[in-house]
């Protein structure tokens, strides 16, 4: 495949930044996308070039490291990770136009790479449950009921990538925040410190500079792992109780 | 750190206020469908409003009350909505160069402006000012003696049906949205089938909405209600 690459480079997070064009030749269909980067970089290296820079870790779709706007489209065009995407999603010939996610909250480290410390601050603020250490209690010590098992594991799928928040028109971080808040609720463990963890949670997301949610649901669409919508009622559902119980 | 001062609170007071509105607005269209029942039931419906409560309230008593509520409610939406649209702003400083999300939320903020351009020009028509606006209609004391009058007046003028079906149309897409979004704000959509129900119930009110209040207009232009 022969391909258009309009990739979006900046040396720092001080610097503007601008779209630079690339074109690239024998690409196989079989490759990932971040196999047709490498490809991509190994030529501009032997031009003596600056290579494009972009995260990645463990390119099987579970760490959540990697992250692309391809063609407006967070993680491109199938519902999956960039890594796990393959370029026989595209067209010969296709022009296509790979930018960082685009949130004040995830200011751009260089070219693609974009720190999302944010998220992990958020976390910080209470996605966690305070339990002693020493030995591990028994599986079935504290007994789950299925719904809520299964509710949890739905949501414990997010994994971190911050797609929702690129894909939202509000650059919100109400999906990933909603995941963490709903695995966390569902569960028993999660209840004691409940009130103070959404309300903890919610005040980081805001003071961190991300938008609020209008319920359109482009992140849904986004993810890679298919979180639902619904977990974010559950998050303000909680901030709601939260409310009324004087947090 | 307080559950106040987060923009799900702001979400909150936006999805109450709406849901009033909603209510008030279903009340509103259930008096509108009584021209067709003729101006004596109209006109006596706007009367009984006013002395609906009567001793226990002055009379226009409830109207005030409502009134006041109505304000409260759209200084409540108004703040919420300027107060997360700024935000989204600052959140997304930096564009994409290619954008293919939905345009929803634009749709939402910038409908709402119109809306509520229409608001004050609906109120200035039919509340406030009561402009004679058909020549050919009653006279200026004729319409202040009957709201039926006025109502009938007006819509007789196609370009006056044009207006309010375009404000129409407005508030069904914003209330599409607009009344799943307040269910889902409020926690009550935890489930894919709630998500579902949720959704269902947006359209159907804001078809119901749209359907109800642009009978009566119709009906006079087209000459079935004189
Ligand atoms: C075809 C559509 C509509 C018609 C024929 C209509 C008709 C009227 C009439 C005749 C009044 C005056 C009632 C009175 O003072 O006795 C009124 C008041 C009002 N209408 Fe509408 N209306 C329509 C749509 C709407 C919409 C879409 C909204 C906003 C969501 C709206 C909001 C109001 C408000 C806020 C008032 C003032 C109530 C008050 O006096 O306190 N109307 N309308
Ligand atoms: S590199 Fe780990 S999810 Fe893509």
């Amino acid at each position: 495949m022969d391909l258009t690459l309009k990739i979006w480079r900046q040396a720092g997070p001080r610097d503007k930044g601008k779209l630079v064009t690339y074109q690239v030749e024998d690409i196989s269909p079989d490759m990932s996308f971040l196999e047709m980067l490498d490809v991509l970089n190994e030529r501009l290296n032997a031009k003596g070039e600056e290579p494009v820079a972009f995260d990645s870790d463990c390119r099987e779709g579970i760490c959540g490291m990697c992250g692309l706007m391809i063609s407006g489209q967070a993680h491109g065009p199938e519902k999956t990770t960039t890594c796990q995407l393959h370029m026989r999603s595209f067209s010969d010939g296709e022009t296509i136009t790979i930018e960082p996610w685009r949130a004040e909250a995830f200011p751009v480290i260089r070219d693609l790479v974009v720190n999302r410390s944010a998220f992990d601050r958020i976390i910080q603020a209470g996605g966690f449950i305070s339990v002693n250490t020493g030995s591990a209690p028994d599986a079935h010590a504290t007994p789950v009921p299925k719904p809520n098992a299964e509710r949890a594991f739905v949501a414990a799928e997010c994994i971190g990538c911050g797609a929702c928040v690129a894909a939202c028109p509000n650059a919100s971080g109400m999906l990933f925040m909603g995941a963490k808040v709903t695995h966390l609720s569902e569960l028993p463990q999660g209840q004691p410190e409940r009130m103070a963890r959404v309300v903890s949670m919610v005040s980081t997301h805001d003071a961190e500079g991300f938008g609020g949610c209008t319920n359109i649901g482009e992140c849904s669409k986004a993810c890679p792992k298919g979180i639902p919508q619904d977990v974010i009622s559950t998050l303000n559902r909680d901030l709601r109780m939260a409310l009324s119980s004087g947090h | 750190m307080s559950a106040r001062n987060t923009t799900i609170f702001l979400k909150l007071l936006m999805a109450v206020t709406g849901l009033f509105f909603v209510f008030y607005v279903l009340l509103h269209m259930y008096g509108n469908l009584k021209v067709l029942a003729g101006p004596e039931a109209f006109n006596g419906y706007a009367e009984h409003l006013r002395t609906f409560g009567e001793p226990m309230l002055p009379y226009g008593g409830l109207l005030w009350i409502f009134r006041i509520l109505l304000i409260a409610a759209l200084i409540g939406h108004v703040y919420s909505m300027a107060a997360l649209w700024s935000r989204a702003g600052k959140a997304r400083a930096s564009r994409y160069a290619v954008v293919k999300t939905a345009i929803t939320s634009t749709t939402m903020r910038w409908g709402g402006v119109f809306l509520f351009l229409f608001i004050g020009w609906h109120l200035l028509h039919f509340t406030i000012v009561k402009p004679v606006v058909n020549g050919d209609g009653p006279d200026a004391a004729a319409l202040a003696a009957s709201p039926y009058a006025m109502v009938v007046a007006s819509f007789q003028l196609w370009w006056m049906v044009l207006i309010y079906l375009l404000a129409l149309a407005a508030l069904g897409l914003h209330l599409a949205h607009g009344v799943f979004s307040a269910q889902q704000t409020l926690g009550w959509t935890q489930t894919a089938a709630g998500h579902r129900r949720a959704k269902g119930i947006g359209h159907l009110v804001a078809a119901v909405i749209a359907v109800g209040f642009a009978i009566p207009p119709l009906a006079i232009l087209f000459g079935l209600v004189k």
